[in-house]
């Protein structure tokens, strides 16, 4: 119609140059994964353990059963990013940040290490997907946060099309499983029966925090515990939801067109 | 319970008081069961009186059966059900005794329900009708459908365009969420009620922490209740503004979706500057706020950006004739219909039924706010799509109020709970009315939560817009009732 064929005109650019230039990837104050900072943490002290909902954050016990010094774990893949911790925590060492590009290949590199493991290298074939990749999304029940920010990255302001990422409504053309929630019990055997509709090669991403390790939702008598154990899972990405540039970062770093941010725990620069 | 009336009863004696209540202009809201010793079940009905006042209450413990309510309040039929499939206890002349949110193999997951309790209900979670008519097609659609969509199965049984019947199976996605509250303190409680949807987060989390307060009889300091406020309606402004572009996409409006779509994602990129949470989470806590928030001058002018910019958008689509011509008189919801089954929210607003809980119950900081309500009659998806559009209007006014009004103080009470407390918590949430009631046990933390959400009530109702229309109108009568099935399913 010529009154939208106008308006549309009039508008302008709407889309984000990011993530080719610039850094207007539209999430300035968006709050991620809390940081952490082991050699701030008191002796004994296990505030934040006590506080996080999903065990994100446990007490790091000795051989006796007592707390070491600085003795917590951290696991963003159960983190869903409350920030009670970062209010609990006496000292600063888990503070709040912006740190929320945290698609990773293996599940481990979620879980805060002294020594990280170098970066895995994407799967044989995944590159093959670089310039054209489909994308079928199941929602393996989900709050429907993470539906509403994967919903958003066709708006105009992310534009995913442009970069050559489509989603597609048959399993039979795509190539990437995108998979949200903590795999209720009713949905297993649709998502299976999805995925082996699949042609191969084909590849499948955890989306948001249900979706990695279950989340809030976990276990119970209605819920399992994410997609470990269901189906072979190539990227994880938690988040609570994820937002559109943190989904967009992961894709990237799936078909390794940009370097995994996240090493053993660790967001970088 | 804090915040009702309430009246203990026998259970038998519920069916005079429901068809009291009906004839004297009252509405049933919800029955929930919860357990106040293992192995006992009492059931709750609340209901919303006939003037405004306080929500009623009816408690009774039922021995074997209880009476269903349904034929005379159709609108508990689906409560009846989910209490028969989580508690295994049997309602007596239910029209539909099926099972609703539970797949058939698992039994009821609440403890200490009696096994020998007779349980009328049919084994089969999906009553479909029978048909022996060839020319009659069945068409089964999910739960995994097309796009980025929510799991939910709908069978349609067609001929050509015209569907006869339809009926959608909506909790593929039940999380037990309810359940999972259970042995959380309060603080946790919110993180939970956070994420029951998504989208809903506000709400649902006001409605818990106001049942809290409720329930501890405290009080939430004064800045808290207008930012309270605040924080609501950004909610419903880009839950609408989605709710725009969503429905433009089911008409083939595509830059009228590109432009709603558009208007929603700068509404949340205003979030999160304002709370660090596109979703606006983690700043509601029982007793207040969990750290104050500074609204800089930036946000009056964002806000009257976004409303202008909504205004032209909405005066577009009021012009765009091939739009309208697929809302008008599009998925028909009449009145009795609506006030039957139990619609809620914008769906009711546009079949005339004025009530809003922001307004009828007022709650945080609404009783001192202008607020407008929208109302249309005409019961169709234009009627629903312009009781929304008013709202994102009204919404911004409210909040400009709340900015120029909002002074200094603190944002946080102290809120303890105390074990064998109950309170019932509610809000309209942008998809209608939402109610939290809470049950305090040992150690001041969570035995029982109940969530009435708007989608559950709203879901029940959308079939009957749907049988014998046809196909091509389907996605647009879905879209305009602006259901969520995570909500429904929970």
């Amino acid at each position: 119609m010529a009154l939208w064929t106008f308006f549309g005109l009039t508008q302008g650019k709407a889309t984000t140059p990011w993530p080719r230039r610039g850094e207007a990837d539209g999430q300035e104050d968006v709050l991620g994964m809390p940081r952490y900072a082991p050699d701030q943490c008191r002796d004994g002290c296990a505030d934040c353990a006590a506080v996080c909902p999903t065990e994100a954050i446990a007490p790091r016990a000795d051989a006796a059963g007592g707390i070491v010094p600085s003795g917590i774990t951290v696991d963003y893949g159960r983190c869903v990013v409350c920030q009670l911790c970062t209010e609990a925590c006496p000292t600063g060492a888990l503070s709040p940040s912006h740190d929320w590009a945290f698609g990773v290949r293996r599940r481990e590199d979620l879980v805060w290490s002294e020594t990280p493991a170098p970066e895995a290298a994407p799967a044989p074939g995944q590159r093959a997907f670089r310039r054209s990749l489909h994308i079928r999304h199941v929602d393996a029940g989900s709050c429907n946060g993470c539906e509403s920010e994967l919903q958003a990255l066709n708006n105009p302001f992310y534009n995913l099309h442009r970069l050559g990422i489509f989603f597609t409504p048959s399993p039979r053309f795509a190539d990437l499983l995108l998979v949200t929630g903590p795999v209720t019990h009713a949905m297993r055997a649709p998502l299976r029966a999805t995925w082996e509709a699949m042609a191969e090669p084909r590849w499948v991403m955890a989306i948001g925090t249900c979706a990695v390790s279950g989340g809030i939702a976990a276990g119970g008598y209605a819920c399992g515990t994410g997609l470990d154990g269901v189906l072979p899972v190539d990227l994880y990405l938690p988040g609570c939801p994820p937002n559109p540039a943190a989904i967009i970062a992961a894709l990237l770093t799936f078909q390794g067109r940009a370097p995994q941010r996240v090493q053993g725990g660790r967001h970088g620069e | 319970m804090n915040g009702t009336e309430a009246t203990i009863v026998s259970c038998a004696e519920m069916r005079e008081i429901a068809r009291d209540l009906f004839a004297g202009g009252g509405r049933m809201q919800m029955v929930y069961a919860w357990q106040p010793e293992p192995g006992a079940i009492e059931l709750r009905y609340v209901a919303s009186p006939p003037e405004a006042g306080r929500f009623l209450l009816w408690r009774c413990r039922p021995e074997g059966e209880a009476p269903s309510l349904a034929a005379i309040w159709p609108s508990l039929g689906w409560y009846e059900r989910e209490i028969m499939d989580l508690f295994g206890l049997g309602f007596r002349d239910h029209p539909e005794p099926n099972r609703l949110v539970l797949a058939e193999d698992i039994p009821p997951p609440f403890d200490g329900h009696d096994p020998t309790r007779a349980l009328r209900m049919t084994d089969i979670p999906r009553p479909l009708p029978e048909l022996d008519a060839p020319e009659v097609q069945t068409l089964p659609f999910g739960p995994v459908r097309a796009d980025v969509l929510e799991s939910a199965e709908f069978t349609f049984f067609y001929i050509g365009e015209q569907i006869l019947h339809y009926h959608p199976h909506l909790f593929f996605k039940h999380r037990g969420m309810e359940a999972r509250f259970a042995g959380l303190t309060p603080t946790l409680g919110t993180i939970m009620a956070e994420r029951v949807s998504g989208v809903g987060s506000v709400a649902h989390a006001l409605a818990f922490c106001q049942a809290i307060e409720a329930a501890a009889s405290c009080t939430v300091p004064k800045r808290a209740l207008w930012l309270r406020v605040l924080l609501a309606e950004l909610e419903r402004v880009y839950n609408h503004l989605h709710y725009l572009g969503h429905l433009a996409n089911t008409t083939s409006l595509k830059v009228g979706e590109a432009q709603g779509k558009l208007l929603e994602e700068q509404a949340k990129q205003i979030n999160a500057r304002l709370t660090g949470s596109r979703f606006l989470r983690g700043l509601l806590i029982p007793g207040g706020l969990r750290r104050d928030l500074a609204p800089g001058d930036w946000l009056s002018g964002a806000l009257e950006s976004l409303r202008a910019e909504t205004a032209r958008y909405v005066d577009l689509l009021e012009r765009s004739d091939s739009h309208l011509d697929r809302l008008i008189t599009t998925g028909m919801l009449r009145r009795n219909v609506a006030l039957d089954q139990g619609a809620t929210g914008p769906v009711q607003r546009a079949s005339g039924i004025d009530r809003d809980l922001r307004r009828d119950h007022p709650y945080a900081a609404y009783a001192e706010l202008p607020l407008i309500v929208p109302v249309r009659s005409e019961g169709d998806a234009y009627a629903r799509a312009g009781v929304r559009a008013a709202e994102i209007d009204a919404s911004i006014a409210v909040m400009q109020r709340v900015l120029l009004l909002l002074e200094d103080g603190p944002v946080r009470a102290d809120c303890t709970t105390t074990p064998g407390a109950e309170g019932l918590g509610w809000a309209e949430s942008p998809r209608g009315t939402l109610f939290y009631a809470v049950h305090v046990g040992a150690g001041g933390r969570l035995a029982r939560v109940k969530i009435k959400s708007p989608s559950f009530s709203n879901w029940r109702v959308f079939p009957f817009t749907v049988h014998e229309t046809n196909m091509m109108d389907y996605a647009i009568n879905e879209a305009s009732f602006g259901l969520t099935v995570a909500g429904c399913a929970r």
